[in-house]
């Protein structure tokens, strides 16, 4: 299975111990991930400003692609919507597509049809799928207890994933997370989102969603929430210590991007994880881990 | 009050040309947008069955003018619900993107259009970064794109961040 890896934005500057960890896990389970040099931005940031702008970005990474006969892996859901969306509305529309390859043709690129666009974490669902990765499996985790939050854009518009998962009632992280031994611990409103994509617009309201979502899963006694996009992480790592200080509150959730979860159940060593750049720090859990090894 | 004589009817056909926005025109309001989106949850300045209502009334001026229609948090909920597949979350990107083209863009959206059209990324790298990426075992990253310049240029993205 090999795929170019789409990093996007902020997965490269801001969630380096989620590109390690996915890394890690893809070369251990036999995944080969392609570093392509021409991946630029996914369009999501500018789509707001300008769709038609947002969509030629999304054709010219697609077209990238292509030019090397690869599927796309992505690690942000964000980047997975916009990719998806507009490798859907250019294999279905002519019209659309004859004028995003106009605007190419200028960079002497073209966008063709028949790339997959697949999120990493749907990739070990589907792709690799569960019964081989429990093989992987070194580890026992049955003492740890995680929360999930997959993230909208994952999931939704769900004509945009051919009902991989349920976006009303979705489990295929749960499934993830429960091949490594662990447990899953629902929590109240787990579909919430992030309200990542309105921090710089109205910051308020961004961490008050955030705040909710943090609120829910520590109401249960979780050892982590994980995740699988770079800017829900921000909103509920990066941004946790932010929100503690602003609703006096105290959390102190890790918050674990799924391969790192997988990596440790795989065998892999913390440090080849980035788990030193975990913001809340995550040593009790590695404790309880290590007392179970 | 609303006075007839400042309403655009035509504002729900520029609507609908838009891409996504063709389908505005179908919605009868029964709330399940409002009823499930986060957003609105926390704040109610932020009201997609009523921005729903204003644009279809032709209330263009105060549509594109607010700040209501920044809030949106893109999570697709109400696009997924709602029974009469009004594709509300391409209808914000929709009102958006006339607005920015009336001269009403968000500070945030400018900035990000900004660093997007000068680094073809979110983020300007600097050798620092591609050096710690360096000792972490990681590729360094591309610091610009010469073609994605050429595209914007190109583009009407150019005119809006300058």
């Amino acid at each position: 299975m090999r795929y170019a890896l789409f990093l996007g934005c902020t997965i490269p500057v801001r969630g380096q111990h989620y590109e390690l960890s996915a890394r890690e896990v893809a070369k251990a389970i036999g995944l080969e991930l392609i570093d392509l040099e021409g991946f630029a931005c996914c369009g999501f940031p500018v789509k707001s400003t300008s769709a038609e702008t947002a969509m030629v970005f999304a054709a010219r990474n697609i077209a990238i692609a292509a030019e090397k006969g690869l599927d796309i892996c992505t690690l942000c859901n964000a980047c997975t919507s916009v990719l998806t969306e507009a490798n859907k509305e250019l294999s279905e529309n002519k019209e659309l597509r004859e004028k995003v390859n106009d605007e190419l043709s200028k960079i002497d690129k073209e966008y063709k049809t028949g790339v997959k666009i697949r999120h990493f974490a749907r990739i070990l669902y589907e792709d690799f799928g569960l019964d081989k990765l429990k093989k992987e499996i070194k580890r026992d985790f049955g003492t740890l207890n995680f929360s999930t939050h997959y993230g909208c854009h994952y999931l939704r518009p769900k004509e945009l994933y051919d009902g991989f998962d349920d976006p009303e009632n979705p489990s295929s992280l749960d499934k993830l997370v429960r091949v490594t031994g662990a447990n899953v611990i629902d929590y109240k409103n787990r579909l919430q989102c992030c309200g990542g994509a309105i921090l710089g617009v109205e910051e308020d309201i961004s961490l008050k969603m955030a705040k909710e979502k943090l609120d829910n899963v520590t109401a249960n006694n979780v050892d982590a929430l994980v995740t699988v996009c770079p800017f829900c992480s921000i909103m509920y790592e990066d941004n946790q210590r932010k929100i503690e200080s602003k609703f006096n509150v105290n959390y102190n959730l890790p918050v674990l991007y799924y391969p790192q979860v997988l990596g440790l159940a795989i065998g892999l060593d913390q440090k080849q994880l980035g788990f030193r750049l975990n913001k809340v720090k995550t040593d009790k859990l590695l404790e309880k881990l290590e007392g179970k090894k | 009050m609303i006075h007839s004589k400042d309403l655009d009817p035509n504002f729900k056909y520029e609507v609908a040309k838009e891409p996504g926005g063709a389908n505005i025109m179908r919605c009868f309001a029964c709330g399940t947008c409002t009823a499930g989106c986060p957003v609105r949850a926390i704040d109610d300045r932020y009201n997609p069955r009523k921005i729903i209502r204003m644009v279809l009334f032709g209330m263009r001026e105060q549509v594109l003018k607010s700040n209501f229609i920044w809030l949106c948090s893109t999570c697709y909920t109400c696009y997924d619900r709602c029974p009469q597949d009004v594709r509300l979350s391409d209808i914000m990107t929709a009102l958006k993107n006339i607005a920015v083209r009336e001269g009403y863009i968000h500070p945030s959206f400018r900035e990000q259009a900004r660093l997007v059209a000068t680094f073809g990324r979110l983020y300007e790298i600097e050798d620092f970064d591609n050096k710690k990426r360096g000792k972490m075992g990681l590729p360094p990253v591309k610091k610009t794109f010469d073609d994605v310049t050429k595209i914007i240029k190109d583009t009407k993205l150019e005119e809006i961040i300058k």
